[in-house]
This record gives structure tokens, C-alpha cells and sequence, in this order.
């Protein structure tokens, strides 16, 4: 949690009385290839509370650092991919197990960071956390529910699997930094693909805490990459990015439209912003979102082979 | 040559047995009201284990009054995804406490540790992992929009796998939203008490989960009770006949996974090594006390001469022995009921002038042993070819043409499973097509996996467990 600067201790040191003891902060930083680097261009910028108190300064990523994020999220691909369906699920739960051992640090997050009620926060938290458990029971089902065998009319077996479409750029809401971040991250990566998402500017401290937290549970580094900074100077370079393979544009905003065109140039797969996208945390609180998060960063593999003696 | 091994014997010191085991109903464990006990032995040298309440109709009603109760004042009204988080619990003290498991498994069913730490344990804590995620996206599983649970589910397991048949039948029963009055098998019925205890460690509300040791009129009685919505039987066709019979009528859903006489098909262009080694763990794995066991091998005439040597040499280099070493191979048989009727078929087999071969192996002097056998100039009538041995017997047929390798497969009232060995696809497919079964292996044997639909044409029963089928049983 990012300690507020006027707390009450510094505040009894202004009086001139030495602290009892001095906090230590935390310096929030990328999240890349499983590594927490500063941005590679040495900028941060100053993050605040709802109520405009500082928090803390995040770091400013660059184009390299997406591009960076993008190879090695490539880089992490095959062996995710590869992975079972089960030992994906079994990750993706340890992510919840985590993160419900945090879930104090998170909720006082959402109520400095966001102003959240402490009552919202807490449900925001659940939220978050049943959402990795969620979808953790999808990994081994969503190909027995997309794929299937079809008859084809002649002496041959024909069936169809979902695969991974390979690296999702994730442009994540801006409002909803926690289950909003959680809520579009946790598809992509449940059918095994990986992922370079851009957090919330505002409120990008939430995310470098899920960081840690997919850190400490079993995801190799590079399924995940989690650049903080502003969606306007990354998205485009992530949209026109040849080795991107399909773009989430949930927190484009008026740019959705700008980077679906840039997407187009290398047909990247586009998840144009859906109804939830401008709205808060409580706009991801639906407890079933279905597969609608996962189809679009699937390909679908037909494969023939004949039968007979 | 022979290699000589030294005993690795896995520790016992992870298990601590109780004298009495009682009956676990709304909870707690309770003694039964009739006060009988039965003794479970290990069979691997015939000292006795534990004693087990055997449970009479009077505990039978208290048990499904409790599953029914929390039926409905908790598990029916509780979110599909709260109910997969105590599934997902139960998945992870199921991981954690899978050596003592395993150990306590292998003690009272005598099949070797290797089997039950790296196959049924691990599939165990799989089976309610997988339906714990299930629990919140039933509406996703294609069984229409809104699929309702059942209410009270009487499920009675046998010896062969316990907990792994208890997970097949637990999980998808509880993820759905039913609970559960489960009767383990009165041979093995340890390890479903030590998961009872499993359940009260994870919280789950009292009554969803009963079990009720006992024997066969315990079985009966539950599965007579109409107090339940759904009857799940495993075990032998026999018995799924008389229950098919008991719940005509009643309303009562039905499943049953009964007996199988599966056919192994050995096509001349199969890799022979690999063939060998699916042929022999598809019979001897568990001592053969697998309802899908390969225990016909049919096998193309021009290979077989070539096929059979590599066999019994494969077959030589068996360990028969201790289950709790782990270099064993072969287990004990279950029970002294099961050898003798082990003994009995393959007798008659040499009666009726079926060649019978078994390599040089040392039987324990106490326990319940057979060794690993293989019976040759097999006929489709003789019994060894009809009947369901449940022993480490193998009975070797021989074919000329694919049509006579699918029609001598299909010669079986059973149809459960299959196996084909070839290196062409298109052949395997073409095979697989014509086959009766519910599950066809091809260039594998024995393969389970919680995603993946297991159940049998014929008399080996109907409905599937497993997979997103296996939800339709529980769900109405």
C-alpha cells in the first residue's frame, strides 16, 4: 500500500519530535519478463490519491520498455502455451491464494488510491480474487466447450480446438486499476496466451502490487508484462507492433477507434472496448462474465485425417 | 540376468490408524446404531487394519436426512462459485496430505505405492480441482441455460480404486450442487473415512458429504432408500442389474459403471516394444483389478509368434511383491473372495485345455497373491474370453483381418473400453469407429484424466463420469 505522505508520524516529526520509526516506501516499478526494472528512460510521474495527496511516482514507460515487454512476453509464450490446461488452472489459483493472503494491502489501496468505501473496496478485493479463481476453473474447460468434433460428411475424422492466439497487448481500464486490471488480464493468459498491459495511469499502484503478487505464484515471468504510464504514448507503438498478436482496447479510450486501424496493418486480433470499459470497479463485479474475454485471442485448429483400413 | 533389488519400502510412519473407525453422517463421525464393526485387513499379509461401523437402514435414513437437509437449507441455495471454493479446498489438502493417502491406500487396498502416489492420488486432487471450476459455469456446459441439481445422491463405489472412485463420484455430485450419502467398498473403506476427515477440515457444511461403511446389505439399503434423487453405482454388472431393477419406478436418476472385458487389438505394423509395454500395464496395472483392463489381447496371427516371446519376457521382469516398496510392480489381491474367484476362472480355463503361463515368481506366504498369468490358444467361448476375470490374467486371442479384429472385440456383452496398436492412422480411426466401447485407447492403455468422459456401451452400464458429459448425470 503507498503510505500517505502526511501521515501521522512525519506528522509528529514536523512538531519536531523524532518518528517512533520511519517507514520504508516502496518504489513502484515496471514489471517485465518476471523482473520489476525502472523504465529504461529513467522517467516517473508523481501518482496521487483521489483526493490529490501524492502517493508515490510510477514509472513512465517508454516504447522501448513496450517493446521490451512485447519480447519477452514472446519469449515466455511457447513454454506457457505448452503448459497443461491443468497446470495453468493450478497457477492462476495460487494467483487468488496470494492475493487473498493480501487482500488487507489491496482493499486499503482501493480506499487511498481510488477513495473507494471501505465496504467497496473489501467487495472489489473478493471480486479480484474470485475472478483468478474463476478463471482458473476455465483453462481446462474452455476447449471442451468451443471445441468439439464435427461430421463431417465423409470417411474422416475432423475436429476443432481452441489454441492461444500468442502475445495480447491489453490496453486496461483506466477507472478499475484492480478487478477492472484483474478482469482482462486473467482471460488472457487462462488459454495461454501472454500478455503487455498498460495499467491505469491514474491509479497504476494496484497493478504493481499484482505484480508481486503474480511474482510470488508459479507464473513464469513474461506471461505477464505491466507497463505503467500513459496509454497515448505506448498503445499506438503496441498496436502497430508486428509481433503483437491481438489488442485489447478496453482503456483506449477516444483512441479505440485510431488503434483498431493501426491493428489492421498486421491483422492484429482487435477486442473493441465493451460497455464496462469507461466505468469503475463496480462496472467488472459481474461474477459470470462467460467466455466472452477469452474467444477473442483464440484461433481455432481443424484437423483432418482420414478413415479407413 | 536378473537384477536384484533392495527392499525400498515407503514408510508407514505417515499414517496414524484409528482402532474404530465410525460412521460419517451431518459432520461427525457417529457410531452406528446396530453398534456392528467389520474388520478391514491389509491384504498384502492379512493383519488386521482397523474395525468399521457397519451402517444399518436406521443410520442409512439418518444419513440421507442430513444430505437432504443440507441439500436444502445450504448447498442447493449456495452460488455455484462459493461451492467450487470448497471444492478447490478439499483439491488442496488432497495435494497435501496425498503421501499419507497414498500409503493408507496402498495398506488397505495392497495395490503397489507406485500406483497410488503417481497415478490415483494425483488424479484425485485433478478430479475435484477440475469440478471445483465447473461449480460456477454449469450454464457454459451446453446441458441448457440454467441446469438444476438433482437433491440427494446414494453412490456406492467398490475396491478397486477407492478414493479415486470416491473423487468420480464426489466431485461432480457436489460441483453441480447435490450432496452426497457415499457406501466405500467394505474391503477399502479407509481412505474415504480419512477424506471425511478431509471434508471437516475444510469446512464444508455438515451433511453434504455422509459416509456409510458396511458391506453389501448396507449398500442395499442406501440404494433402496427413497429418500434420494440419483443412484451412481461402480462395481459389477451383477449388482448394477439388481439396482437397475430397485430403482425402476422410482423416479430416480441412474448411472452405473459395471464390468468390462476390453479387447486389446495388436494391428502386424504396430510398434511392438511400445505395443508390449500398453499390452502388459493394460492387464497387470492394479493386478488387473481395473473394469477397463485389456484382459483379451487380440493379436494380428502373422506377428504373433514374434509378438508373444517379448511378452512373457516383459512380463518375467515383473515385481510381484510388498505394495509399500516402491520398485513393486504387482500388488496383493484384494481380498480372499476376489483370488478365489481369480483361481477359480483361470482353472476352468485349464480345464477346457487353454495353455496357461505364468513366469517364475515367488509368492509371499501370507497375503492374498496371483501371479501374473497369460493363457494362450484362447477360444471366443471358452470363459476366460466372456467373463470378467478382475485379476492379472491375460487371455491372448489371435485375428486375420481388421473385420475379424472389430467383430472379435465386439463379441463381448460388456463395452467398456479398447485398445489398438497401429502405426496408421487412418486404420486406428477406421477400428475405433466400429468398436462398442466408451473409451478406445489407442497406442495407450489406461489413461484417466478428470476432463476426459469415462463410462461403457452394453452391460458395462450407462452414463459417463468425467469431462463436461459426466455433469449431465448430476444435473437435471
Amino acid at each position: 500500500m503507498a503510505e500517505r505522505r502526511t501521515s501521522r508520524r512525519t506528522a509528529r516529526a514536523a512538531e519536531g519530535g523524532p518518528p517512533a520509526r520511519l517507514a520504508v516506501r516502496k518504489t513502484y516499478k515496471l514489471y517485465l519478463g518476471g523482473a520489476f526494472p525502472r523504465s529504461e528512460s529513467g522517467r516517473s510521474y508523481p501518482v496521487t490519491s483521489a483526493s490529490g495527496q501524492h502517493l508515490a511516482n510510477a514509472s513512465l514507460a517508454s516504447r522501448k520498455d513496450a517493446r521490451d515487454a512485447v519480447v519477452a512476453a514472446r519469449k515466455a509464450f511457447g513454454g506457457w502455451s505448452a503448459r497443461t490446461a491443468y497446470n495453468r488452472g493450478q497457477v492462476l489459483y495460487r494467483v487468488a491464494e496470494v492475493l487473498e493472503g493480501r487482500r488487507a494491502q489491496f482493499a486499503a489501496q482501493a480506499v487511498a488510491a481510488q477513495g473507494l468505501s471501505p465496504d467497496l473496496a473489501d467487495r472489489v478485493v473478493s471480486a479480484a480474487i474470485d475472478r483468478w479463481v474463476y478463471y482458473a476453473g476455465w483453462t481446462d474447460k474452455v476447449a471442451q466447450v468451443l471445441g468439439g468434433a464435427n461430421p463431417v460428411a465423409g470417411p474422416y475424422y475432423n475436429h476443432s480446438a481452441p489454441e492461444p492466439t500468442g502475445v495480447v497487448a491489453v490496453l486496461a481500464p483506466q477507472d478499475a486499476p484492480l478487478l477492472g486490471l484483474t478482469s482482462v488480464l486473467a482471460p488472457v493468459i487462462a488459454t495461454g496466451n501472454t500478455a503487455v498491459a498498460v495499467t491505469s495511469e491514474t491509479a497504476p499502484l494496484a497493478a504493481v502490487d499484482l505484480a508481486e503478487v503474480l511474482a510470488t505464484s508459479d507464473l513464469p515471468g513474461g506471461v505477464v508484462n505491466l507497463l505503467t504510464g500513459r496509454v497515448p504514448e505506448l498503445a499506438p507503438h503496441l498496436a502497430a507492433h508486428a509481433d503483437v498478436n491481438a489488442l485489447d482496447l478496453t482503456g483506449a479510450g477516444d483512441l479505440a477507434v485510431e488503434l483498431e486501424r493501426e491493428a489492421a496493418a498486421t491483422l492484429t486480433r482487435v477486442l473493441r472496448p465493451g460497455p464496462e470499459a469507461g466505468g469503475g470497479e463496480e462496472a467488472w463485479l459481474d461474477p459470470d462474465p462467460g467466455t466472452a474475454r477469452m474467444t477473442p485471442f483464440l484461433e481455432t485448429k481443424t484437423v483432418w485425417h482420414p478413415v479407413g483400413v | 540376468m536378473t537384477f536384484e533389488y533392495a527392499p525400498a519400502p515407503e514408510s508407514r510412519s505417515v499414517v496414524t490408524l484409528r482402532e474404530t473407525y465410525e460412521l460419517f453422517i451431518d459432520g461427525a463421525f457417529t457410531p452406528a446404531e446396530g453398534g456392528e464393526y467389520l474388520t478391514t485387513v491389509n491384504p498384502a499379509d492379512e493383519t488386521k487394519l482397523a474395525q468399521v461401523a457397519v451402517a444399518g437402514p436406521a443410520d442409512v435414513d439418518r444419513a440421507v436426512a442430513a444430505a437432504r437437509r443440507a441439500y436444502e437449507t445450504v448447498w442447493s441455495r449456495m452460488p455455484g462459485a462459493e461451492r467450487g471454493k470448497y471444492l478447490f479446498r478439499i483439491a488442496r489438502i488432497l495435494q497435501e496430505r496425498s503421501r499419507e493417502l497414498a500409503v493408507l491406500e496402498s495398506m488397505d487396498n495392497g495395490k503397489p505405492i507406485k500406483e497410488t502416489r503417481d497415478v490415483d492420488l494425483p488424479l484425485v486432487a485433478a478430479h475435484f480441482f477440475y469440478h471445483a471450476g465447473w461449480a460456477d459455469k454449469l450454464a457454459h456446459a451446453g446441458l441448457g441455460p440454467d441446469p438444476r441439481p438433482l437433491g440427494v445422491a446414494a453412490q456406492v463405489i467398490p475396491w478397486n480404486f477407492p478414493l479415486l472412485m470416491l473423487a468420480w463420484k464426489i466431485a461432480p455430485a457436489l460441483a453441480t450442487g447435490n450432496t452426497v450419502v457415499l457406501k466405500p467398498a467394505e474391503t477399502t473403506p479407509l481412505t474415504a473415512l480419512a477424506f471425511a476427515e478431509i471434508c471437516q477440515e475444510a469446512d464444508l457444511p455438515p451433511g453434504v458429504v455422509n459416509i456409510l461403511t458396511g458391506a453389501g446389505e448396507t449398500g442395499r439399503a442406501l440404494v433402496e432408500h427413497p429418500g434420494t434423487d440419483k443412484v451412481a453405482f461402480t462395481g459389477s454388472t451383477e449388482v448394477g442389474r439388481q439396482i437397475a431393477r430397485a430403482v425402476a419406478g422410482t423416479g430416480k436418476r441412474l448411472t452405473l459403471e459395471l464390468g468390462g472385458k476390453g479387447a486389446n487389438i495388436v494391428y502386424d505394423d504396430a510398434a511392438l516394444d511400445q505395443a508390449v509395454e500398453g499390452v502388459v500395464s493394460g492387464i497387470f496395472f492394479n493386478q488387473g483389478h481395473v473394469c477397463c483392463a485389456g484382459s483379451r489381447l487380440l493379436v494380428q496371427e502373422s506377428i504373433a509368434e514374434e509378438l508373444l516371446p517379448r511378452l512373457k519376457a516383459r512380463i518375467s521382469r515383473l515385481r510381484l511383491g510388498d505394495p509399500l516398496d516402491k520398485n513393486t510392480d504387482i500388488g496383493a489381491i484384494n481380498s480372499a473372495a476376489q483370488l478365489e474367484r481369480i483361481r477359480e476362472l483361470t482353472d476352468t480355463a485349464e480345464a477346457e485345455g487353454v495353455q496357461r503361463w505364468s513366469p517364475e515368481c515367488a509368492l509371499p506366504g501370507s497375503g492374498y497373491w496371483f501371479a501374473p498369468t497369460v493363457l494362450t490358444g484362447v477360444s471366443q467361448s471358452h470363459r476366460v474370453a466372456r467373463e470378467e476375470i478382475f485379476g492379472p490374467v491375460l487371455s491372448v486371442l489371435t485375428f486375420r483381418t481388421p473385420e475379424e479384429a472389430v467383430a472379435k472385440a465386439n463379441n463381448t456383452p460388456y463395452g467398456l473400453s479398447a485398445g489398438v496398436w497401429t502405426e496408421k492412422g487412418s486404420r486406428m480411426l477406421w477400428t475405433a469407429e466400429r468398436l462398442r466401447a466408451g473409451v478406445v485407447w489407442s497406442n495407450t492403455f489406461n489413461k484417466f484424466d478428470p476432463t476426459s468422459p469415462f463410462g461403457g456401451y452394453k452391460e458395462s452400464g450407462y452414463g459417463r463420469e468425467g469431462g463436461r458429459h459426466g455433469l449431465e448425470a448430476y444435473l437435471g
